[in-house]
């Protein structure tokens, strides 16, 4: 890829603060672990005498299995176990119960049903892989099959309770019909986003091993704690007697936010048969047990006045979760808080189809959402004769829409100004099909709105100092690829007032404590305000020593009058008086002061203030006139989130979420054929996302936003906000380009051929 | 695991002898064998392992001005080799817009002619499928994908075959040179693949126990490399099948079409090529609208298999006049960064 290989050229000046870790542009910490082959992911152990697993999958999507062929799979070399419904361990809980919105039904071989394809209905355990593989093949299961329900016309349409994790599938304010009625310009628009799947590089893996009721478990999650809830819940044994480690993640994008069914099954295996067992799912098997992006269709009506105010903006979503369980992708969510309108409706519905359940994939709702929002807001602009830009300043929400409150911070004005001037947005023509390159292909530019809610949920850590000057801090936070060992560490380190080689971090063990889960773009926010407040115990403790004892040159200073850095408490009155820890826990004769701390969400401050990071997308793409071919040329992101960490892991988060936008507008879709709901992609060559060729220049520029509200360190998330803008820019863009209005994702050369 | 029997034959007959065996395999580079083994797609009862055969290996001029290529030589080496590169432009940039880096290392000559299908309901081991079990059906038809035929498809498959490499090879008149329990023989490219018909599990015209032994491109074969193109459109740049290709060639006596060469993939399970299209372009002069009517040559009798590939016809004719108008235009100087792509201009 042609990405920008210079990551702190276009950084704001003050982002980076001299004389700390925060804001520095460090390497990745675990970066030659990795490309060296010694970072240890959860597939890579072997505890002594593990056998392994292999899974036996539905190729049915709805049915009964009628038979399996155990004596076979038995009698093959090798094969110790066929674990079956009816000859499994008993579980303590129901896997079909269903305790909240983050316990989703797992199939766990409570039962012969089938209710999607590639749900597991036996495990072999074998010797050797190749012996439970072949197991597994030789089980040759029969079915009673039915009519499976695939595509959102299959099902009967209901309004479900809730969308996402508890937001509500019904929301408007002012009368939007009214605001329709009344306007001077409207559109209408149906979009469509299909079915996707999360395709971490790294499978589900697990490696389970029983110690009497204790168990340890190899296992990537993006959530130690609740994996550790779930799967006690399932044992009936205690949380704490479950020690899962996952220090390195292949990718998670939420696939990993719950235990998979095919990990308990490993868990399961290893009671079954006493012996630590390791089971890896195939790709083709992470399709459908894995959780998915569920598929939507979005109809948006849009009303103006004029002047190219909204008057109405209306948004339908119909989308799909399984037969057996709840998850709805929240589309509307981004209409929510976006544009200012007098009249906003979203309305949620759905079917319920024989896939497997959908779950949070990469920017939940926003991602599918901005799709249509931003396609409509271009339809609407061209309709007003008005640049997309302009009309979207034009709808400028000073506050947020729906609920009225002021944003905590808010640098879109400035995303757009910016990513505007970087991609040379101005003197645009505003009629597509205008542009060719001297090569004769079409070229067009579009453009779109991110945004992202700026989460936060609770977390814990640890800290402490020791009388060497070295410190240590640690929490069960997670590195799925976005760069935790070295952000959260470049907290710890500035939190303490310790340079980064003084530091011991450790992460990535649910022996540690609770860091909540990584996801929703709240883990900086989260761990890090986790690691602030347990690194400021300590600093406090310190400085009570300190500041109490007549001996200290910081006598009298009290807590507020210090400060600590470079391994030095030092007064924030008179930088000539300071005191290095090392001669403080001397002299009080310490060994260490430990401090914790814990962060999580601020009631008052959410019940004021709409927290969210915004961005604005730019794109230019260039269609071979003839043959529908097409290639985005550039792009160009501007995002405002808060304090930059890490400018490097920064922009490279924005990277990775523009070039996943890139795979959704043009890529991504899972085919399933709707006679037997079996899938007709269920891998890497035939299931697309880009490969490097398709990845054009990027910029992303990283626009200064202080916010003071948002949370103690001022971080919005970064991970996901990159998708939300670039699906549209670029499906604007191509329409820019040929005059052909896409609104079928992904947009394939077949859509433009005329 | 699932047992078979593993064979490494030190000499070529050792191997013929060994192949005749039923239900045995030759296993080159295995980049298609090994996964569809795995898969349960097929399931040999022996595999004879090629790769250590003698004299396989070599890419070597002949006295009559044409070039073999011995069947294990990689696709990497094969497309990188500097005469083979200079001489046959068109087939060099259709190696490299083939599979990816890591596979075109691996993969030999003789291997990507023999590579199966991609048709889904191949590959899943579970639909019906006349070809992997005859007889039982064809459960593409009544949902054809985009990858799926609109020429030379019949009621029991619609499979198409997905090599690039073939697709110029077949422009080229290249021959295949087989060894076999009957002795040494020869069969044109464009022979070498069968059309479904009744048995689509018939794929090759190959015998029991007959290996391909080398690829033989005839002299004429040469006389194109100022005016050749390779053109591939596909769903991403690299690592992607043909939705649709086109292999086009040209020679010129003075401002006219000498004699021409086109060949489609993506549409058959065979290179598409038709002598009516070829016959329409000798002698005129390079047009538009005369490389339309050769296009429309090539696609006569084109029948889509479903709603999701009925395009792929004109996309067909769209390519092919593309690519006979880059032929025309001359060969580029160097493969383009993105080779075969319509974006690869250099």
């Amino acid at each position: 890829m042609t990405a920008t290989s210079t990551p702190v050229s276009n950084l704001p000046a003050g982002a980076i603060r001299h004389g700390s870790s925060i804001g520095q542009p460090l390497t990745r910490r675990d970066g030659p672990l990795k490309v060296t082959g010694q970072a240890r992911f959860s597939a890579d152990n072997l505890p002594p005498g593990t056998l392994h697993a292999a899974l036996c999958v539905a190729r049915i999507a709805k049915g009964r299995v009628t038979g399996l062929d155990v004596a076979a799979a038995e009698a093959h070399p090798g094969v110790v176990a066929v674990m079956r419904p009816g000859h499994a361990p008993a579980l303590a809980k129901d896997p079909d119960a269903k305790d909240g919105p983050f316990t989703f039904r797992l199939d766990l071989l409570q039962n012969d049903t089938v209710r999607y394809a590639n749900q597991p209905i036996a495990v072999v355990i074998a010797e050797t892989l190749e012996a439970a593989t072949e197991g597994a093949r030789l089980l040759a299961p029969t079915y009673a099959a039915e009519t499976p329900r695939i595509g959102l016309d299959a099902g009967d349409v209901f309004t479900p309770p809730s969308v996402g994790v508890g937001a509500p599938a019904t929301e408007s304010d002012g009368d939007v019909e009214a605001g329709l009625a009344s306007a001077d310009k409207t559109i209408a628009a149906t979009y469509e986003t299909p079915a996707q799947y999360h395709n971490a590089m790294e499978p589900h893996a697990a490696v389970a091993s029983w110690d009497g009721d204790r168990l340890t478990l190899y296992m990537p999650t993006q959530a130690l704690a609740m994996s550790q809830a779930r799967l006690a819940g399932l044992f009936g044994i205690d949380a704490d007697d479950i020690h899962i480690e996952s220090p390195y993640l292949g990718g998670g994008f939420g696939s990993k936010g719950v235990p998979a069914g095919p990990q308990v099954l490993a868990c399961m295996a290893a009671k079954l048969v006493g012996r630590p067992v390791k089971l890896v799912p195939t790709r083709t098997q992470m399709y459908g047990p894995m959780g998915h992006r569920g598929p939507t269709r979005q109809t948006l009506r849009l009303g103006t006045d004029a002047a190219g105010k909204l008057t109405a903006l209306d948004h339908h979503i119909l989308t799909a979760s399984s037969s057996f369980d709840d998850f709805f992708e929240p589309a509307g969510r981004a209409t929510s808080t976006l544009y200012a309108s007098p009249a906003i409706a979203i309305r949620h519905e759905a079917v319920r189809l024989d896939t497997g359940t959908p779950l949070f994939m990469r920017a939940p709702g926003e991602a599918t959402g901005s799709v249509a929002l931003e396609s409509a807001l271009d339809e609407m602009a061209h309709e007003l004769g008005m640049d997309p830009l302009e009309f979207r300043l034009a709808n400028y929400a000073e506050v947020e829409p729906l609920t009225g409150k002021p944003f905590s911070s808010k640098g879109l004005r400035e995303c757009y100004r910016r990513g505007a001037a970087a991609f040379g947005w101005a003197g645009r023509p505003l009629q597509p099909r205008q542009t060719r390159d001297t090569d004769g292909f079409l070229v067009g530019t579009g453009m779109g709105t991110a945004t992202f809610p700026a989460l936060i949920f609770e977390g814990m850590a640890r800290a402490e100092i020791r009388a060497d000057g070295t410190g240590t801090v640690e929490l069960g936070a997670i590195d799925m690829g976005q760069g935790s060992w070295t952000a959260l560490a470049q907290i710890a380190a500035d939190g303490l007032g310790i340079g980064m080689d003084s530091l011991t971090f450790r992460m990535g063990s649910s022996d540690l404590p609770n860091a909540g889960i990584a996801g929703g773009s709240g883990h900086t926010a989260t761990a890090g305000g986790a690691i602030h407040a347990a690194a400021g115990d300590v600093i406090r403790q310190l400085s009570d020593l300190a500041t109490n004892d007549p001996a200290s040159p910081l006598y009298g200073a009290g807590n507020a009058g210090v400060t600590a850095a470079d391994g030095r408490l030092t007064r924030r009155d008179d930088p000539g008086r300071s005191e290095a820890f090392t001669d403080i826990l001397a002299r009080a004769g310490r060994s260490s002061i430990a401090g914790q701390g814990k962060a999580g969400a601020d009631p008052a401050a959410q019940a004021a203030y709409a927290m969210h990071a915004h961005g604005a997308v730019f794109a230019e793409v260039k269609v071979d006139p003839d043959l529908g071919q097409i290639r985005v040329s550039r792009l160009t992101g501007a995002f405002a989130a808060g304090r930059v960490i890490n400018p490097r892991l920064v922009q490279s988060q924005y990277y990775g979420g523009m070039i996943w936008g890139l795979s959704f507008a043009l890529h991504e879709r899972a085919e399933m054929d709707p006679r037997t709901g079996r899938f007709l992609n269920d891998n890497l060559a035939e299931y697309h996302v880009p490969v490097n060729a398709d990845i054009p220049a990027m910029e992303a520029i990283l626009v200064h936003e202080d916010d003071a509200v948002v949370n103690a360190l001022g971080v919005k998330g970064v991970g996901e906000i990159g998708i939300t803008g670039t699906v549209g820019a670029i499906a604007n863009a191509i329409w820019h380009a040929t005059g052909v209005r896409v609104r079928e994702m992904p947009i394939t050369l077949d859509k433009l051929l005329g | 695991m699932r047992q078979f029997d593993y064979i490494r034959p030190a000499s070529l007959p050792e191997a013929v002898a060994a192949g005749q065996q039923p239900d045995t395999a030759y296993l080159a580079a295995g980049t298609n064998l090994v996964d569809l083994m795995k898969g349960g797609v097929t399931a040999p009862a022996r595999i004879v392992d090629i790769t250590r055969l003698p004299g396989l290996s070599a890419i070597e001029r002949l006295p009559d001005g044409g070039t073999r290529i011995g069947a294990l030589v990689r696709n990497s080496d094969l497309a990188h080799d500097a005469m083979f590169e200079k001489t046959y432009p068109m087939v060099a940039e259709a190696l490299l817009a083939g599979a990816s880096a890591q596979l075109r290392n691996a993969a030999t000559v003789g291997g990507n002619l023999m590579q199966r299908t991609r048709c889904p309901y191949f590959t899943d081991a579970v639909s019906p499928c006349n070809k992997r079990a005859p007889g039982s059906g064809c459960a593409a038809l009544g949902h054809a994908t985009r990858i799926h035929a609109v020429q030379g498809w019949s009621e029991h498959c619609i499979a198409t075959h997905p090599s690039d490499f073939c697709v110029p090879l077949a422009a080229l008149d290249a021959v295949v040179e087989i060894a076999g329990p009957d002795g040494a023989r020869a069969v044109p490219l464009t022979a070498f693949h069968r059309l479904p018909g009744d048995h689509p599990e018939r794929e090759t015209d190959l015998r029991p126990g007959e290996l391909i032994t080398a690829l033989r491109l005839p002299p004429e074969a040469e006389s194109f490399r100022g005016h050749a193109r390779y053109l591939k459109v596909r769903d991403r740049t690299s690592y992607a099948f043909a939705v649709v290709s086109a292999a086009a060639a040209l020679t010129f006596d003075g401002e006219r079409i000498g004699r021409v060469r086109l060949a489609l993939g993506g549409l058959a399970l065979k290179p598409w090529r038709v002598a009516e299209a070829e016959a329409a372009l000798a002698g005129q002069a390079p047009a538009p609208e005369v490389f339309a009517r050769a296009a429309d040559a090539a696609l006569a009798g084109a029948k889509p298999t479903g709603e999701a590939n009925a395009f792929k016809i004109e996309l067909a004719r769209r390519v092919a006049v593309r690519a006979l108008t880059q032929a025309a235009a001359g060969t580029p100087a160097r493969i383009p960064a993105l080779p075969a792509s319509p974006f690869g201009i250099v």
